[in-house]
This record gives structure tokens, C-alpha cells and sequence, in this order.
């Protein structure tokens, strides 16, 4: 008996003993089962720009640098991050300079060379290759290698904020042996390319289903030898978002589970069996109203919402846009519908913090019914016989358009009660997400048609830097039919003003500066009216209590850290 | 009954011309983009390129032409040169190609097969099992407090949609009892006795919601087509000639009965292909009803395209099949 348990004892001791050592081996804590209710269709960020698509490749194909949770830039396959100061980029900002980690070696065990970084240019910037992530590429003029573990890209013209091309989980690099063959029109057949890249990730393919499950096994050629903790990755797709949360929260089924678009209530039912947790992260996503600043009128047929159709009758006047702003309570907005996913915000830059500005939100962030009325009344619009407000014939009555979401349809219920005080009607329609954000310029339901007087809608931009984005709203970006409706200025929103700040945004390269711009031209945006920020939107995900080391990241993808996680012992 | 079969044959021709063409222009007028999924930091000059790689630049007519000539000509060379191993031509050909993974639609077909027929076939064929002997009493025992019961739960299972009762059940099996698995494991590989018992697991709770399903519609056929045959003559003369009850209920009025169930079963065989959308969905099982769910939404209309023609082409064959067995089954009727 006593044999017996001095042997227990001995047994206890040397598990517990594995169990400490287990965090420094790669490959010791078993299968790691993540759960993305839309299903991953392909491992090649090239050839489709969703999100799942980027996240799921993350795990085995990786940029130079990424961003970590705080939106900073960390290297990845390069030593350094090049910055002007350290000589890495020119001082004239035409080019930059990547130095590469000297012993990088794919998953089949070739070592990684500036050649691949320079192939993966080319094979996005390829004619007829359909690459879905080649804005990052965009004032790229040429990639070149003064020595295998160098990598320099000239720019066409100089580039105050150079880190977009293989800088995040939206541009990898890519094997030049595995997909040589595989440029421009021939990409698509490459199935098996596409389906399992050759990385320098923790993880490899294993097994690809396409829209179903991908089965990875840890990369045995990583560069760092303890690493991952996990020898295996199940990544499961379909199904719906409230039962993907059920198979974390409830029956701790899954490990990890993306994107969980869930009401409130029903994730704080499932967080009491208490077998997982949420995590949130805000990046730079902003539920805005678009209000239109050209006549939507259907009576003017195919001219409405275009410059030929003339401001609008109601919301040119600032005095209105203004108004609907101060009627509506965000934080009634962001209760019912997002809770932990939301904060109110007044901005349409809310975020990284450097350029987040605070100026508007003393007046705007809480609802003011009295000042909005006060506001509509010394403008000269009275309330008629029906509660509406009218000025010469003009009513105060509005379609407010949006994509069929249940969220979208109860903010835009909460928002016509709340106009309603201020005697602002609205008419409230909905159309099917991949009509109204798929651009056909056929169909009159598109976002970018605008045939509403307000809509509403969530976008962002990628990476921390607000240039790009900032540049969305000036006065040649216009949808139009001249365009093709393919401008990104949707709210119509022109100020010459404007567009001089954001000429000289994009000259700046002091740091400090450029922040201090892009606050001035989010702050425009908001008073000025050219639309109403809302709900500054987080990604929440969920994941098991027994895993660690989940750093959730909305700068890069959520699965930018997994070669650190590890099953709790 | 051989010429009547070659001349239906010979018909379907047309026919499924005409709904692959009437499937192309329904899919094409759709407003409908496969980058409206994208996120919008995708800017519009790509999304063309893209549209333009997928080969939406192209008129409608080269797109359907290429389509036929895809499916028609390219895909039954590709199966016969995998099957024989012969290479006709040089090889390389254009096969039908999903837009959003960029392969082989073929190849996605035959991967989700496997797990729509044990899932929505097994449902099937329980359905049909628990439908029969229960339509039978019910029928005989009319009004009967088994017959009032089953009643009830018929229109309680064919009235309560499955997205209830599917989730239902994982509440139930999954989340309190854990009894049973509430996702699909689709890389499960039956090898020996721990997998099955796995593999039966997993396919315990969708199984289950969609056999009562089915048993609750094919019960009131089963009943209805019973209960007609029961107040006949020839079982009145059946046991007038003293004929055992037994041999009365099952060889006679069964038999009879059954013409119609069969009929109606057969046509419903197409719909195991088809798949569950909603099952599949809930339970994760990722079949063909799942893959034809995410193209539609995703605008992948090479899939949805390629997926609804093979739907139209079993429906057809189906009804094919019902109007030769019913022909079989029952003496009265002759085609020729």
C-alpha cells in the first residue's frame, strides 16, 4: 500500500513536471479547434479579399510585419522595422529598405529569400490575375534585392506612411517555387497551391475543404523551435453566429470562435455556464448615416443622387444636418444592439488614439432634443398639422435605406422614434447585403447609388493610418454615372477646403503632424454634416477558458499571435 | 414500356436544355456580386479586375455557351479520363470553376456527397420506416386513440420547422444533457468500433430531426391511400372468403396502398441530394445543402448554377422513374 503510493506520488510529480516543461516544446498541447461561422474558401489572400480568408492564412503565411493588439508595428520576417530615423527609409520617402531575418526557412524546408518577397509583387500587380488585395501594392514602382536578405521598394511618388505592401495579414508572402507557374490568369487553377500555401507560419495544411473544415499540423521548419504549443489546428466553418458562441460558451466544444454578431442578452445567458470568455478589440470601424448631399427625389428617375439633380432640398441646409445628429441618443443605439461590441462615437477616424480626435464631443455624443428643435425652428422649418416640419413645400421626411441586418433594423426603428421628437419623418427600407454593398451598377439598391436621402452602413480602413481613407471624401470620388458609381464619396460631400487639407496630409511626414491633420479633417466631416457617426464597432470573439495567450487584435488578423497560444495546464 | 421510357428519355433532352437556360438568365438578372461579400477597404478599380478575372466582363451569351461547353463537353471527358486513365487531347482544359474557392465545382460536389446521403438518406430511409407501420394502424384503427396520437405528432412534426427543432435538440443533447456532439465532424473516418460509435453520435441528432420530418408527411400519405383501399370491394370479398385479417391488412390492402407512397417516395428521392439547407446549416454537417446556401449568398453562380442543374436533372429522372414504377406496380396501367 505504501509502495502504491509513493508510486502515485512519483506518477503526480513527474506529470506535473511535463505539464511545466510543455510550454517551451512545440506540438505539446494537442489539437486547438477553432470555429469561423463563415466557412474558409481558400488559403490565398490574393484571390479573395474576405475576412475569414485573410484570417484563416495567417496562421501560414506571414507579411513582413505586423501590427500587434496596440496597432504597432512589429517585425516579423525582417529584423527591424525601417523607419526614416534609422535610415530605412529614404529621407526623400521614394523609397524603403526591409532587411530580412537571415535563417527563415518555408515549411518545406527552402530558405526564404528577398526573391519570394519580390515574386509576391508580382504576382499581385499581374494582369488579369484578378488580385483582390492589389491596393496594397498601389504606388509601388518597383520591389528589387541588392542581396538575398535585402528587399528595397521604390515608390512612384514619395510616401509619408510607407508600410502597406507586406505589412499585415492582408498582404503575405507568398512561396515563388509554389506559384510560379500560378501568375495572372493562370492563379485560379492552381487548386492545390491555393488551397495549401508553402509558409513561414506556425502552421501548415494539412488537409483544405473547401467552405468547410481545414486541418493544420505546427510548421516542423518555424523559426522558433518551442514554438506552437499546439501540434494540430482544426478550423471548422458554417453554421450561424448565436451557435458558434453556444459550441465555446456553453458546450465547450471549440476553443475559439470568430466574430460573434450576437445580441447582448443571449451571449450573457451563454457566458454563465462559465466555459469560455469574450474578447473584444476596437479597430477603426464606424456605423455612420450617410446623408445625401444631391437631390434623391424619385421623380428625377435615373438623375437623382447624381450632380445634374441638384442639392438636396432639405439636407443642404447645415442647420438640419446638425439637428438630426443632435436627436439621436447613441447610447441607446449602442445598448440594444452592440453592447460590448460598441461605443458611441462622433467620429469617422475613431481610432488608433493618436489620431482619434475628442472636439466634438461635448456637443455631439449626448442627445439633445431641445437644442435640435431649437435649431429647426430658427431655421425656419415649422412643425405642420401632421408633426412634421415643412419650409416652402419641403417636408422633413426622409428614406432611410440600409442592408438587411436584425441590428441595422432596430437602430433604424430607434432613430426614426427619436427623429420623430424633432418632427423629422422617415421612411425606412432594407435591401439584401450583397445587393446593397455588391456595386452592380445595374440595380438601384446599391450603397453607392444612394437612391435614399440617408443610409446607413459600417466601413473602415485598414491598418492604422487614415490617409487613404481620409481621401475617400473628396470632391472627385463622387459616385456618378460618368464614374461608373464607383466613387467611394458616398454622402456627395464636397468642400474645397477639404480636399487642400488632404493634399497636404498627404506631403506630411512628421508624425505628429499627420495625426494632427487627419483630426482635423475627421472633425470637418462631423460638423459639416457629411454624415453622422454612430457606433465606433469592436470585434468581439469568443474563446475557451482553458486557452491562453489570445491577444485579440483588430489592427491585423485575430489570429496574428497563435504560434503563442497554449492549453492551459 | 421499353419505347415509353426511350421517348420520355428523349424528351428530357429539351427540357433540361431549357431550365439550364432559364436557371443561367434567372442567376444573371439577379442583383447579385460575388464582391459584395468583400470588405469595403477593397477599393472599386479592384473589385473590376476581379470581376473581370471571373470573366463577368463577357457578354451573357459566351458565358453560358462557355458554361455548356464546360459541363456538357469538359467535365464528362475529365470523370472518363480520371476512370480510364486515358488522356484525350492534351488534358488541359477549362473545368467549371467555383468563384469563391477558384476549383473545381465537380470536385466540391463529389466532397459533400458522402455526408448528404448518410444524413438526409438515412433520414430518408427512417422516415419511411417509422412512416409505414404507423400510417398502416393508424388507418386500421381510424379514430383510435393510437390514431388521434399519431395525428397530433404528424402535424406537430410537419408543422414545426427544423430550425426549431434542431436547435432545440442541441439545448437539449448537447448543451445540458452533452450526450451528443452539437457540431458535424466531416474528417471523422469510420475505422473501428470507437469512430462508429462517434460517427453514430454525430449523426444521432440531425438524423433525428429530419426523419420526423419526413415521417410525418409520408405517415399521412401512408394513412390517407390506406383508408381508401380499406372500404373496397375486393377486401370486403377478401374476407367474406374468410381470408385471415393479417394477410387482409398486409398482402392486400397494403399492397394497394402503397402504389401512390411509392410514387410520392420516389419523387422525393431528389430532395436527398439537394440536401437540408437549414439541418445542415444548424448542425454543421456541410453537405450540398450548406455548399448551395453559401454560393447563393456568396454569388458564386458558376456553383449555384452547376449545383440547381444537377438538382433539375434528378427531379427529372425522378419523375421518370415514379411514372415506370407505377407502372410496374399497378397491372391497370400500360404506357404502350
Amino acid at each position: 500500500m505504501k509502495n502504491l503510493k509513493l508510486l502515485l506520488a512519483g506518477t503526480v510529480a513527474a506529470l506535473s513536471f511535463a505539464g511545466s516543461a510543455a510550454h517551451a516544446e512545440r506540438g505539446t498541447d494537442g489539437d486547438l479547434k477553432i470555429l469561423f461561422w463563415q466557412a474558409v474558401s481558400t488559403m490565398n489572400p490574393y484571390l479573395s479579399g474576405g475576412t475569414k480568408e485573410v484570417y484563416a492564412s495567417s496562421m501560414v503565411i506571414e507579411p513582413l510585419a505586423r501590427y500587434n493588439e496596440k496597432g504597432e508595428l512589429v517585425p516579423m520576417l525582417v529584423t527591424e522595422i525601417p523607419t526614416v530615423e534609422n535610415g530605412g527609409v529614404a529621407k526623400d520617402l521614394l523609397s524603403m529598405t526591409w532587411k530580412l531575418k537571415p535563417d527563415v526557412k518555408w515549411s518545406d524546408g527552402t530558405p526564404f529569400t528577398a526573391e519570394d518577397v519580390i515574386f509576391t509583387w508580382k504576382y499581385c500587380i499581374a494582369p488579369d490575375g484578378g488580385c483582390a488585395q492589389a491596393a496594397q501594392y498601389e504606388g509601388v514602382k518597383t520591389v528589387e534585392a541588392p542581396d538575398p536578405h535585402t528587399v528595397k521598394i521604390t515608390f512612384d511618388e514619395p510616401k509619408p506612411y510607407p508600410y502597406s505592401a507586406f505589412v499585415g495579414a492582408q498582404s503575405p508572402v507568398i512561396q515563388k517555387k509554389q506559384f510560379e507557374n500560378c501568375v495572372g490568369a493562370k492563379a485560379p487553377g492552381c487548386t492545390s497551391a491555393n488551397f495549401g500555401p508553402v509558409g513561414t507560419g506556425p502552421f501548415v495544411v494539412k488537409d483544405f475543404k473547401p467552405n468547410d473544415v481545414i486541418t493544420l499540423n505546427a510548421n516542423t521548419n518555424y523559426r522558433d523551435a518551442a514554438k506552437p504549443a499546439f501540434a494540430t489546428v482544426t478550423l471548422k466553418g458554417g453554421g450561424d453566429a448565436a451557435s458558434a458562441a453556444r459550441a465555446v460558451l456553453e458546450t465547450g466544444e471549440y476553443d475559439y470562435a470568430w466574430n460573434m454578431q450576437v445580441e447582448p442578452e443571449v451571449l450573457a445567458t451563454m457566458l454563465k455556464a462559465g466555459k469560455g470568455v469574450l474578447v473584444t478589440a476596437f479597430g477603426t470601424q464606424v456605423e455612420r448615416i450617410n446623408l445625401n448631399h444631391y437631390n434623391a427625389d424619385p421623380a428625377l428617375g435615373d438623375k437623382r443622387s447624381t450632380k445634374e439633380a441638384g442639392p438636396h432640398p432639405s439636407l443642404s441646409d447645415p442647420a438640419v444636418r446638425r439637428a438630426l445628429s443632435l436627436a439621436i441618443d447613441r447610447d441607446i443605439i449602442d445598448e440594444a444592439g452592440y453592447g460590448e461590441a460598441g461605443k458611441p462615437t462622433c467620429n469617422i477616424v475613431p481610432a488608433p488614439e493618436a489620431v482619434a480626435s475628442t472636439k466634438n464631443d461635448s456637443w455631439c455624443l449626448k442627445q439633445d432634443l431641445e437644442a435640435a428643435n431649437k435649431l429647426l425652428d430658427d431655421a425656419g422649418w415649422a412643425k405642420g398639422p401632421d408633426g412634421i416640419r415643412a419650409k416652402n413645400g419641403v417636408r422633413l421626411s426622409y428614406l432611410y435605406s440600409t442592408s438587411t441586418n436584425s441590428v441595422r433594423q432596430a437602430t433604424q426603428e430607434l432613430v426614426k422614434a427619436m427623429w420623430a421628437e424633432i418632427g423629422v419623418d422617415a421612411e425606412l427600407r432594407n435591401a439584401s447585403a450583397s445587393v446593397f454593398f455588391g456595386g452592380d451598377p445595374a440595380s438601384p439598391d446599391t450603397f453607392q447609388k444612394f437612391y435614399a436621402d440617408v443610409e446607413m452602413y459600417t466601413n473602415n480602413f485598414d491598418g492604422t493610418d487614415p490617409e487613404k481613407y481620409l481621401a475617400e471624401w473628396l470632391c472627385d470620388k463622387v459616385p456618378g454615372p460618368e464614374n461608373g458609381w464607383q466613387g467611394q464619396n458616398i454622402p456627395r460631400y464636397c468642400n474645397p477646403e477639404y480636399d487642400k487639407l488632404v493634399g497636404e496630409l498627404s506631403k506630411t511626414a512628421d508624425l505628429d503632424k499627420r495625426h494632427e491633420l487627419a483630426k482635423q479633417l475627421n472633425d470637418m466631416l462631423t460638423e459639416e454634416g457629411a454624415h453622422i457617426p454612430l457606433i465606433h464597432r469592436g470585434s468581439v470573439s469568443s474563446h475557451s477558458v482553458t486557452l491562453e495567450g489570445v491577444r485579440m487584435n483588430a489592427w491585423d488578423s485575430e489570429l496574428w499571435n497563435v504560434a503563442d497560444w497554449s492549453r492551459k495546464k | 414500356m421499353f419505347t415509353y421510357t426511350l421517348r420520355r428519355l428523349l424528351f428530357a433532352i429539351p427540357t433540361l436544355l431549357v431550365i439550364s437556360f432559364v436557371i443561367f438568365a434567372l442567376l444573371d438578372l439577379a442583383p447579385n456580386d460575388p464582391t459584395g461579400d468583400l470588405p469595403l477597404t477593397i477599393p472599386p478599380e479592384v473589385r473590376e479586375q476581379i470581376r473581370a478575372s471571373l470573366g463577368l466582363d463577357q457578354p451573357f451569351v459566351i458565358r453560358y455557351l462557355r458554361w455548356l461547353q464546360q459541363f456538357f463537353v469538359n467535365e464528362p471527358l475529365n470523370i472518363f479520363e480520371s476512370l480510364t486513365g486515358w488522356q484525350i487531347g492534351d488534358g488541359e482544359r477549362m473545368r467549371v470553376l467555383s468563384w469563391a474557392t477558384r476549383s473545381p465545382v465537380v470536385d466540391l460536389i463529389v466532397q459533400r456527397l458522402p455526408q448528404t446521403l448518410w444524413v438526409v438518406g438515412l433520414a430518408y430511409l427512417f422516415g419511411v420506416l417509422i412512416a409505414i407501420p404507423i400510417g398502416v394502424i393508424s388507418a386500421y384503427k381510424q379514430y383510435s386513440i393510437f390514431d388521434q396520437i399519431g395525428t397530433f405528432l404528424a402535424m406537430v412534426g410537419y408543422s414545426v420547422p427544423t430550425f426549431f427543432t434542431g436547435v432545440l435538440l442541441i439545448v437539449i443533447f448537447s448543451s445540458y444533457l452533452q450526450w451528443f456532439p452539437s457540431v458535424y465532424d466531416t474528417n471523422l473516418r469510420v475505422t473501428d468500433v470507437s469512430s462508429f460509435i462517434a460517427q453514430v453520435k454525430q449523426m444521432a441528432l440531425p438524423v433525428t430531426v429530419l426523419a420526423l420530418f419526413n415521417a410525418s408527411q409520408i405517415t399521412r400519405f401512408v394513412r390517407a391511400s390506406m383508408l381508401d383501399n380499406l372500404h373496397q370491394d375486393y377486401v370486403r370479398t377478401a374476407r367474406a372468403k374468410g381470408v385471415k385479417e393479417k394477410a387482409v391488412l398486409l398482402v392486400h390492402v397494403l399492397r394497394n396502398s402503397l402504389i401512390p407512397v411509392v410514387t410520392v417516395i420516389a419523387l422525393g428521392v431528389p430532395t436527398i441530394f439537394s440536401g437540408a439547407i437549414i439541418t445542415e446549416q444548424i448542425f454543421r454537417v456541410n453537405g450540398l445543402g450548406q455548399l448551395l446556401i453559401t454560393a447563393v449568398q456568396g454569388a458564386d453562380i458558376p456553383l449555384v448554377q452547376t449545383l440547381t442543374f444537377i438538382f433539375a436533372v434528378l427531379i427529372v429522372f425522378f419523375n421518370l422513374i415514379a411514372d415506370v414504377l407505377y407502372g410496374i406496380l399497378d397491372p391497370r396501367i400500360r404506357y404502350d
